[in-house]
């Protein structure tokens, strides 16, 4: 790929005219909260800006990171992250495959060596020397390492790198670890979410182009921007937390009603992200508008942080018990998990509605 | 459901006012006013501001619409219309979907996406000058 090429001679290629970028570039604006006046500043100087190379490593992850920005809906706006940047090593989206593939990434880190961007998706497992993720016969650790001596910045894509995500989950069979974990001499971004949303990507890139550095961070390495309101925050829902209607079940009164999702286990309130505002699917909808409440996939150890169904306002870990305790839990817990099952059998032969404390057993 | 078909009930006009109309008002006027004064030029994000429905269209009813409006067609329409206060722009942009992807109040003499630029003035000359190239031959 061309690295001579600015931004905007790429988007006149394309057919991509001044004021569709200007459009562009004011939404970005306002979705990273940067004075609306500065719109035509940030598009000047990123139509002009060198498009830098990114060097993106997969680890353990499940491609959905890369799904939510490559199958994004709107591909006017998210897709022009392709023409930002020269994407020189994914190895889900190359051609190249095998030696030419790792080739490609060697010499993209030796030609940019102190530019280029490594963007990283997945989690890095520690455990049995790093053997349970290779590629080309390397392990994911050694992988980073190397790349990331030659990075100006890196990227930790989802919440796998970020925070461990679900790989990290107890008991985490892998030894699985965020990007931080490991790299500390050099600025990692964390843009998490399961999948984090693609204009985040797209936003942060921008910056780093425009600015030439992130914009600021959380104390968990994340652009306020995008995370520094809550879901709760910012849910069209918020009204009627604040009047004290909540749905109970999935199908009452309430939930038909379009009432708040707390009781029903929404994690809005604790959970720092963008999707109330951005939305998903080209500005269709997110989770709690879809009926569900939000699973909090953007903090660390969302996996772990209790049911998906119980109110936050529930203890998230049951209480510490004695071993002989344990033991006898354990026998009624055998005889409760039969008793439901026969339950749930017999709950699906006579076609009954699913209750959120079926979900839970 | 989206919020506009939800049958949120409003429990008075007080009740859901949250003074942002009152506050965007004052903030409008200083703002014209350093215009009027050879100024420069500014922007309000309307999506930015926590208003309650009814405060958002009590603030369209307030400006109204003057006689300039522009339509643009760039991934998806832009509404461009002057309010009835001249200096006072609704900028409005949608994807191509449809749905709103900015939401502006320009203080201008003119918004920027309607100027054109230089360098597009520029190339619009040339392919001028080879079409009218092409019809004298």
């Amino acid at each position: 790929m061309s690295h001579q090429a600015a931004l905007g001679e790429r988007l006149a290629e394309q057919g991509i005219s001044r004021r569709a970028f200007l459009k562009f570039c004011t939404a970005l604006a306002s979705m990273m909260a940067l004075p609306p006046g500065t719109a035509t500043a940030f598009a000047e100087a990123l139509v002009k800006a060198m498009r830098p190379s990114v060097i993106w490593l997969s680890f353990q992850e499940c491609t959905g990171c890369t799904e939510s920005l490559t199958r994004s809906d709107s591909p006017a706006l998210e897709h022009l992250i392709f023409d930002m940047i020269s994407l020189d090593y994914h190895h889900t989206l190359q051609a190249a495959s095998g030696y030419g593939a790792e080739k490609s990434r060697e010499d993209a880190m030796k030609s940019f060596f102190g530019k280029y961007l490594l963007l990283v998706d997945g989690s890095i497992p520690m455990k049995e020397g790093g053997a349970y993720s290779t590629i080309a016969g390397r392990t994911n650790l050694d992988l980073l390492q190397e790349a990331a001596k030659g990075a100006a910045a890196i990227i930790a894509v989802g919440t796998c790198a970020s925070f461990g995500g679900i790989p990290n989950a107890k008991p985490n069979p892998t030894g699985a670890v965020p990007v931080s974990d490991i790299i500390r001499n050099k600025p990692v971004i964390n843009l998490s979410g399961c999948p984090p949303i693609p204009v985040v990507i797209t936003g942060v890139l921008a910056h780093y182009l425009t600015f030439g550095g992130f914009p600021e961070l959380d104390s968990l390495g994340r652009p306020k921007s995008f995370y520094g309101e809550t879901i709760h925050d910012r849910c069209y829902r918020r009204p009627f937390f604040d009047q004290g209607k909540f749905a109970r079940t999935f199908d009452d009164e309430g939930a038909r009603n379009g009432w708040c999702l707390f009781e029903l286990g929404c994690k809005g309130p604790t959970t720092h992200n963008a999707c109330a505002t951005t939305k998903w699917n080209g500005g269709t909808s997110f989770p709690i508008e879809s009926g569900h409440g939000c699973l909090g996939c953007s903090e660390p150890n969302f996996w772990d942080a209790g049911s998906f169904y119980s109110a936050l306002s529930m203890p998230a870990s049951p209480l510490k018990l004695t071993a002989d305790a344990a033991i006898a839990g354990a026998a009624i817990g055998v005889a409760v998990s039969v008793a439901n099952r026969i339950k749930k059998r017999a709950a699906k032969s006579a076609h009954e509605t699913a209750t959120i404390a079926d979900l839970e057993k | 459901m989206n919020l506009q078909s939800m049958p949120l009930e409003l429990e008075g006009e007080e009740g859901c006012s949250i003074g942002s109309l009152a506050a965007l008002l004052a903030e409008i006027a200083a703002r014209l006013e350093r215009l009027s004064a050879g100024g420069k030029g500014s922007a309000i994000d309307l999506r930015a501001l926590p208003f309650a429905p009814q405060e958002y269209e009590a603030l369209r009813g307030h400006l109204g619409q003057g006689e300039v409006s522009v339509r643009i067609d760039a991934i998806g329409p832009s509404e461009i219309f002057e309010t009835r206060y001249p200096g006072l722009w609704w900028v409005t942009h949608c994807n191509a979907e449809g749905d709103i992807t900015s939401d502006l109040l320009e203080i201008t003499h003119i918004p920027e996406i309607i100027k054109s630029h230089p360098h597009d003035i520029k190339a619009g000359l040339a392919s001028f000058r080879a079409q009218l190239d092409r019809e004298m031959q």
